[in-house]
């Protein structure tokens, strides 16, 4: 195989291009007038939007002391795999110590994690943020399950809908309830949502979908289920390397 | 020359030698294409899939079904010659789930085989290139860089004129076009035929002068998002001279209008209570259609009509209380109900709205009477400006083509643009850049500056970049129609009542209305009379988690029946038989096999109360009274098959049987709710 290391020299060079992380590239711009110990989030984690949308929520971070003070005018930096994009991507700490990014997301479904790092006095702090962006399937399964799904299986109740968890006598699973879930396969997950709780020996209180939602709605909501899964899905059975 | 012979016979002096050397140069020759063909960019590529399936445990049947060499997919009718799959090799294989590194990722789930529409269509860029710049990135005259991800659902739009569930980008989009008004100025002719229409409704000018004061409009048109967050009328960034022409000559042009004035309410309405308009504010359901910023700053109620956080300060009491009193005389096409409030009430929503005001808003306004020099260069401006493209306005006539046609901007050749300075040159960009700020492109551009989000931004450049020349070429086998609104009107006396009360600002019939309520096409066949003419009386709610409701109507008896007959009589399915259905009284054993099958077999409790005590599932409608409230054919049917007569209903179609089916039939006919709970609504 005369062949492999151009090849390899190829991947390697891709590699370089598309895996990296891109540093923050206004930060020289920037003059810190002072330096903190640690760095936490404030809020903007856990969120999930559209691939290549920018998220409804800020990220904020906030730069605190040894003693666990806030400290203003520090800088912190944002970090994200290739595509996502930090508006802005660096930043000082304001006068509460936090610093608050946009973020867009990158264009593959799945995953993100971010990290917003302050130089620090001895050594870099630095904290991750986890976001997760709908490919196509995950929003379409997002959207049929908003509509069919949530009022049962997502226990907290917002303005425009009131959650009726509460009033099951068999509690669902929430969708981000990846401890059980999890270990659910694709093919347990589709039969229940298209022949309901019994076709599983399950609570007849979750009633059978397969002939309101088109097959294709019933693989989209099970993506959605699978990418919000907390912890994350991986799913069984298939060994990919060697 | 002695020198060139000299080397002619170095090099072919000999026969042997000259066969050498042309077989040489031969062997050269022949080798170009080959050694193009080996270093060129997707051979690499190639190479490099090779390399990345090579250690995987499905190394085999990967290789199997890699082929070598130009992958080209052709589809004459779309126009698409896309060799995308060239280097995009990995794009059909499903095990490659984890590979992240382009161009070897697999392609995300999308309803559409890859073969039988392409890349191009969606993505943009040059389908026949083969080069990575020249697919992704060219900026020629008439070609197209590829489609940044956050606008690839204008792709599907350029064949679905219909909302798609997956599609909310676009849907949002399509749906500004129409609300912020820009097909007001702006034509779009949709690939259907069909020009789209504006729904945001912007009031009629004519009588502005009954309505408001001259201070107020200078505000509004000054900033009208200071006035309400929610507006959606642009800012024109007006100087404080030309907003104070525009408002004294729209003042000036003002007619008053019959019946705006009436001295015995404003009366009624200084001695009202305003705290007692709260309650009715409340109880009339108001902030279903209407929103008012709460002290946290957020926007609450809905955003049919306008916002009201600070109505005190822009309009007079006497033209409120007469518009609250009947919307129809002031705008006969506004969406607002009639509500037949009585005078007191009346009295009391209007001294209740006038006391919405912000002490702030508009304080330092002082404006001189206009000199009519200043009213003539108002006039001026408010033609030039195109107001009248949007409001109605005495004296000046709606322009025609008062802007760019946008039926084919997302195929407009990039050789027509003219770009920013350090703006990316493609077309999302230039559409993204326009409508962030249009006075960037030139201080003479009429277009206003639109309080957008960068979500809301994003949703309306992806609506216009699927208004292309492939949308309007597409073969017609292709395009999935929209769905547009019907022209029904519904007949007669109770017609008109119908309109009056603006039944169709919530409810759609036939085709024609909002989606806001229930679809009441075959509400005749669905409900009972008697029960229909009790909820027009006093309308108590179905569904208590809901915090839209129907509002009360002062309505006659006389009135009350009209509107109660011609909905029993026209509202009719042509499906469902009154004689084939179960009858409406049971032996017990079936009633009580219907309630087990209810409670156990097809647990309905989880969303439906039947018994107030035990049951506590509210996502469906409260069945305590179903069985005086629906019909027993009504209920076979909907057991049957919900989405039948509700297309897109929640209640999932559960495939019971024909005899199940007449068992919960039976009994939830026997639920006849008690007296008690009557009287108490």
């Amino acid at each position: 195989m005369t062949r492999r290391p151009v090849a390899c020299a190829v991947l390697l060079l891709m590699g370089a291009g598309i895996g990296c992380k891109h540093p923050a590239a206004s930060s020289s711009a920037l003059k810190p007038t002072a330096t903190g110990a640690a760095i936490v989030l404030s809020s903007g984690d856990k969120q999930t939007g559209p691939t290549g949308t920018v998220l409804a929520n800020p990220v904020v971070v906030q730069v605190n002391d040894d003693q666990g003070a806030a400290v203003t005018g520090a800088l912190v930096e944002f970090h994200g795999p290739a595509g996502v994009v930090f508006d802005p991507a660096a930043i000082l700490t304001d006068s509460s110590g936090q610093a608050t990014t946009n973020v867009r997301l990158g264009t593959i479904g799945g995953r993100y994690t971010l990290s917003a790092t302050t130089p620090g006095k001895a050594h870099e702090a630095s904290v991750q943020v986890g976001e997760i962006a709908l490919g196509y399937q995950q929003q379409l399964g997002s959207i049929v399950a908003d509509k069919y799904c949530s009022r049962c299986h997502d226990p907290e109740s917002s303005a425009e809908r009131v959650s009726n968890y509460d009033n099951l006598a068999v509690k669902p699973h929430a969708f981000t309830d990846g401890g059980t879930l999890n270990k659910m396969s694709d093919a347990d997950m589709l039969a229940v949502i298209q022949h309901g709780g019994p076709a599983l020996s399950r609570s007849a209180l979750m009633p059978p979908y397969g002939k309101t939602l088109s097959p294709a709605d019933v693989q989209a909501v099970i993506a959605y289920i699978r990418v919000v899964s907390d912890p994350p899905y991986k799913p069984a059975g298939t060994v990919y390397e060697k | 020359m002695k020198f060139l012979s000299s080397i002619w016979r170095a090099l072919f002096g000999d026969t042997m030698r000259a066969f050498g050397i042309v077989s040489g140069l031969l062997l050269i020759a022949l080798a170009i294409a080959p050694a193009k063909d080996h270093f060129s960019e997707w051979h690499g590529y190639q190479n490099g899939y090779l390399s990345l399936i090579h250690d995987r445990s499905d190394a085999i049947s990967l290789r199997r079904r890699f082929e070598p060499g130009i992958q080209q997919i052709w589809l004459p009718e779309l126009g698409v010659v896309d060799r995308c799959a060239t280097c995009h090799e990995g794009l059909k294989e499903a095990s490659l789930a984890d590979v992240k590194m382009q161009p070897f990722r697999k392609h995300p789930v999308i309803p559409h085989p890859l073969d039988r529409y392409g890349c191009v269509i969606c993505h943009r860029g040059q389908g026949p290139a083969t080069t990575v710049s020249e697919a992704h990135f060219s900026e020629r005259a008439g070609e197209d860089p590829i489609l940044p991800a956050r606008f690839i659902e204008s792709g599907c739009g350029q064949c679905h004129q219909n909302e798609l569930t997956g599609t909310p980008q676009l849907n949002s989009g399509r749906k500004m076009l129409a609300q912020y008004g820009c097909v007001s100025c702006h034509l779009v002719k949709t690939p259907d035929g069909t020009t789209m229409k504006a729904t945001d409704d912007p009031p009629s000018l004519e009588h502005l002068a009954d309505k408001t004061t001259r201070e107020w409009v200078f505000s509004w048109i000054k900033d009208p998002q200071a006035y309400a967050v929610s507006a959606t009328m642009p800012n024109y960034k007006l100087s404080d001279a030309d907003a104070s022409d525009i408002s004294a000559f729209l003042m000036s042009s003002s007619t008053p209008h019959a019946g705006d004035s009436d001295a015995t309410m404003i009366a009624l309405a200084k001695n009202a209570d305003p705290s007692a308009g709260a309650s009715l504010y409340g109880e009339s359901f108001c902030a279903t259609c209407h929103a008012v910023q709460n002290g946290a700053g957020n926007l609450v109620g809905g955003n049919v009509g306008p916002e009201l956080t600070r109505v005190g300060n822009k309009v007079k009491p006497a033209w409120l209380q007469a518009w609250i009193e009947n919307p129809h005389v002031y705008n006969s096409a506004t969406m607002m109900p009639h509500y037949r409030f009585t005078p007191q009430q009346v009295a009391t929503l209007t001294s209740y709205l006038m006391s919405k005001t912000d002490s702030d808003y508009g304080s330092n306004v002082h404006l001189d009477p206009a000199t009519p020099a200043q009213i003539a260069h108002g006039k001026k401006l408010v033609a030039e400006l195109g107001c009248a493209a949007c409001h109605t306005i005495n004296g000046v006539n709606k322009p025609d083509n008062f802007a760019p046609d946008l039926s084919r901007i997302g195929s407009k050749p990039l050789s027509q643009v003219v770009f920013l300075p350090g703006m990316q040159h493609a077309l999302p960009a230039y559409i993204a850049g326009k409508i962030k700020d249009p006075q960037a492109f030139g201080p003479g551009l009429k277009m206003p500056q639109y309080t957008l989000t960068d979500t809301q931004r994003d949703g309306l450049t992806t609506a216009l970049l699927s208004l292309g020349d492939r949308s309007q070429t597409m073969p017609e086998k292709l395009r999935v129609a929209g769905i547009h609104q019907t022209t029904y009107e519904p007949a007669g006396p109770a017609g008109k009542l119908m309109t009056d009360l603006d039944c169709f600002s919530c409810h759609r019939i036939n085709g024609h209305g909002s989606d806001m309520a229930p679809d009441l096409t075959l509400e005749g066949s669905s409900v009972q009379r008697a029960w229909l003419d009790a909820f027009l009386k006093n309308p108590n709610t179905l569904r208590p988690a809901l915090t839209r409701r129907m509002p009360r109507f002062n309505l006659s008896d006389a009135d009350r029946k009209t509107l109660t007959d011609y909905i029993m009589v026209v509202y009719q399915s042509a499906t469902i038989d009154p004689d084939k259905a179960p009858p409406a009284v049971n032996p017990p054993a079936m009633v009580e096999h219907g309630r087990q099958l209810f409670y156990s077999r097809y647990a309905c409790q989880s969303c439906h109360i039947i018994d107030t005590k035990t049951d506590k599932g509210y996502i469906g409608p409260t069945l305590t009274q179903v069985g005086s409230r629906l019909t027993p054919a009504w209920i076979y049917a909907w057991l049957k098959n919900p989405q039948e007569l509700r297309p897109g209903t929640m209640e999932p179609n559960q495939n019971i049987s024909d005899e199940d089916a007449r068992a919960m039939t039976a009994f939830l006919m026997t639920l006849k709710g008690s007296g008690k709970q009557e009287g108490k609504q």
